[in-house]
């Protein structure tokens, strides 16, 4: 009983972690782009990288103040979202895809590589740029705070308090958004691009403000990953991060403004109750023998089950946990 | 006054039958555009006037070039060449949206009904100068509520007339290919457009509705409204149009107006495949074969000559 307890307090911590707000910023970003517009951007990492070397690059490397690091971050994104939309938002919607994903990886070794190491610190990151952060915390760093039984250090939960909230904002702005005309225009251009043009909207234009919108979310979500890791690492913006939030964005529902923040919190909650449900099953009193599965499969294993879960999802719900089916449904016709 | 309707003069009626003839008031007019498909000539219209306030029709074959010249004329497709204003203004060159903006709508052949929005929210998109449409203001509702209401008003009043008010709060996605048409028809009005393209706008349409959208369309007509719409059913063009332009094989082949039309020897060629399938007639034989003769023997003559040159060649 005692463990199943141990479980739940370590998945939910989870639900409510850092790396919940990451993808839960990045999917909210994704859901602009792709919910909304039906841009297909696989290079949300990129705008996240951006974000989190924008703080990291000003602060440690040419000690800037910590506010200057997080305008240069969101501006690097805007840059970014220009440099990949003026090409490719006039051509067919594969072609931003395939940018996207290869600006990303382009932008990744780039930061990696040998010559950028007094600037990126390469392979090796960059790190000691957080205090200024958290000297704004109103938590005692050092300090433990239990919460619904699990320990959080007084540095995650300012992490998450400031994550949090700008999931909340960034929520309201795209609710308020969508609601609008201007998300009216939005959603047009979605279904129809041409139907859109002949009514007199400038499809190019709106794709570009969308582009850069979801782009600002992804570098907010670097940030508060790059912070709550108090490092910055070039590795740790694979592109496989894109697909996690996209998968999130998926599991949530698209088109729907939680969709994306509630699909992350399960997304990451799932995660977390098959990893350390698995790693008491097959600890020294499991009950799984370590010839079926060893407990340094884990790790693996995990992204294994929550994939079938998916796909069970996806085929008993295809709308996500909060789409509307008849949307889906359309698609048949 | 219904009399009075019905003995409605065209501006038109002076205007001789002729191809590229001036109109009295022409809003659109266009000049020497080509458009071409790898060998495939597509559009070549040298001049064409679309006359302003009345309602032409522009008919021809299948692959006569109808849909493209729309395209071309609405910035949806690049020209090879040529030019072509409306207002005097010229439009060649200008992205759809601008064109829009200057007030010349088009609907599409293929109906583009945006699947995932209301039937409502369809028409709502197509108002114009909607402050809520900018993404600062956006965030503000204060700043478009009071418009948003008026522009809801009128898609109701418009749907109303369309028949589909009952469908307002569907999504598009589900409306029959009917219904898709009027929608489209019914959202590029919502734009107060000075001109509309209406591209094959009843085809689909049961018999009792065309009715009515054509009573529409005369409507749009009496609003001070040019119409150019491209339909396959002559009794209907003969019905509303004020002129009726012919291509084929994209050349404009013929106008005139509707009554005239089907007198035209081009037309009935053009519909009817021309002399190729006809049967040859006893004279025509004769004649080809008198022409093929007449060919030999040029040739033979300008054989003899050529050797008699040759011989008469100093050695
Ligand atoms: N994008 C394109 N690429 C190649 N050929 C094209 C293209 N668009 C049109 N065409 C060709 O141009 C010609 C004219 O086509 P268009 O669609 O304008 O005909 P239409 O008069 O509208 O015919 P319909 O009455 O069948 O609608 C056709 O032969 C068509 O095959
Ligand atoms: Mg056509």
């Amino acid at each position: 009983m005692q463990q199943v307890l141990d479980v739940l307090i370590i998945s939910t911590k989870a639900f409510f972690g850092p790396l919940a707000v990451f993808y839960a910023l990045m999917a909210i970003g994704l859901n602009v782009h792709f919910g909304y517009t039906g841009l297909l951007n696989f290079g949300q990492i990129g705008f996240a990288m951006l974000g989190g070397f924008g703080i990291a690059i000003s602060v440690t490397t040419y000690g800037l103040p910590f506010a200057v690091g997080v305008l240069v971050g969101l501006l690097a994104a805007v840059l970014f979202a220009l440099l990949l939309g003026l090409p490719t938002l006039r051509l067919r919607a594969d072609y931003l895809a395939i940018v996207t994903i290869a600006a990303a990886e382009i932008l990744r070794l780039l930061f990696r590589s040998v010559s950028a190491t007094p600037i990126t610190g390469a392979t090796r990151g960059l790190s000691g740029f957080s205090g200024d952060f958290y000297a704004l915390s109103p938590f005692e760093t050092s300090a433990r705070y239990t919460i619904l039984g699990a320990r959080w250090s007084g540095r995650e939960l300012w992490v998450v308090s400031v994550g949090w909230t700008l999931v909340a904002l960034g929520c309201l702005a795209v609710w308020l958004l969508m609601r609008s005309p201007w998300g009216r225009v939005i959603k047009a251009i979605r279904e129809d691009e041409d139907a859109a043009r002949s009514l007199g909207k400038n499809v190019y234009a709106y794709k570009m403000q969308s582009l850069i919108l979801g782009g600002i979310f992804g570098a907010l979500g670097g940030m508060i990953y790059a912070l709550a890791t108090s490092s910055a690492n070039p590795d740790q913006y694979q592109s496989a991060n894109t697909f996690l939030a996209y998968a999130a964005l998926i599991l949530g529902g698209t088109a729907r403004v939680l969709g994306p923040v509630i699909g992350a919190m399960i997304f990451w909650f799932l995660l977390a109750f098959t990893e350390s449900g698995l790693v008491e099953l097959t600890g020294a009193d499991g009950i799984i023998p370590p010839e079926i599965l060893s407990s340094t499969d884990v790790a693996q294993i995990r992204f294994v089950l929550v994939g079938l879960g998916l796909m069970t999802l996806l085929i008993f719900r295809p709308q996500g946990i909060f789409g509307d089916r008849r949307e889906v449904m359309l698609d048949a016709r | 006054m219904p009399a009075e309707f019905s003995m409605r003069t065209s501006p038109l009626r002076d205007v001789a039958s002729q191809v590229g003839v001036a109109k009295p008031d022409p809003a659109i007019v266009v000049d020497d555009v080509t458009r071409t498909f790898g060998g495939l000539v597509a559009v070549q219209v040298e001049h064409l006037e679309f006359q302003r306030g009345c309602i032409t029709g522009l008919i021809g074959p299948n692959g006569a070039g109808k849909t493209t010249l729309f395209n071309l004329l609405t910035g949806f497709d690049q020209a090879n060449s040529g030019r072509w204003t409306f207002d005097g203004k010229p439009l060649a060159k200008l992205p759809p949206h601008r064109v829009a903006r200057l007030g010349v709508v088009r609907t599409f052949q293929l109906t583009k009904a945006l699947s995932r929005l209301s039937v409502l929210d369809n028409m709502m998109l197509g108002a114009t100068g909607q402050r809520g449409e900018s993404m600062w203001r956006a965030l503000l509702p204060g700043m478009w509520r009071g418009q948003e209401r008026e522009v809801e008003d009128r898609a109701n009043e418009l749907l109303e007339r369309f028949k589909l008010d009952t469908k307002r709060a569907d999504f598009a996605g589900t409306l029959s290919g009917g219904q898709r048409k009027l929608l489209e028809m019914a959202r590029a009005l919502m734009s107060q457009p000075k001109v509309v393209m209406l591209d094959e706008p009843m085809a689909g349409v049961n018999p009792a509705l065309t009715q009515s959208l054509l009573e529409h369309v005369k409507d749009l007509r009496e609003q001070g409204m040019t119409v150019v719409f491209v339909e396959h059913d002559m009794d209907v063009v003969r019905d509303i149009s004020d002129w009726v332009v012919v291509m084929a094989a994209g050349k404009v082949i013929a106008e005139s107006p509707p009554e005239s039309i089907s007198h035209n020897k081009e037309v009935v060629d053009a519909y009817l495949g021309a002399h190729h399938d006809a049967p040859l007639t006893v004279e025509e034989e004769d004649k080809v074969l008198a022409e093929a003769e007449a060919v030999i023997r040029a040739e033979r003559a300008a054989q003899a000559e050529a050797l008699d040159a040759a011989a008469r060649e100093p050695l």
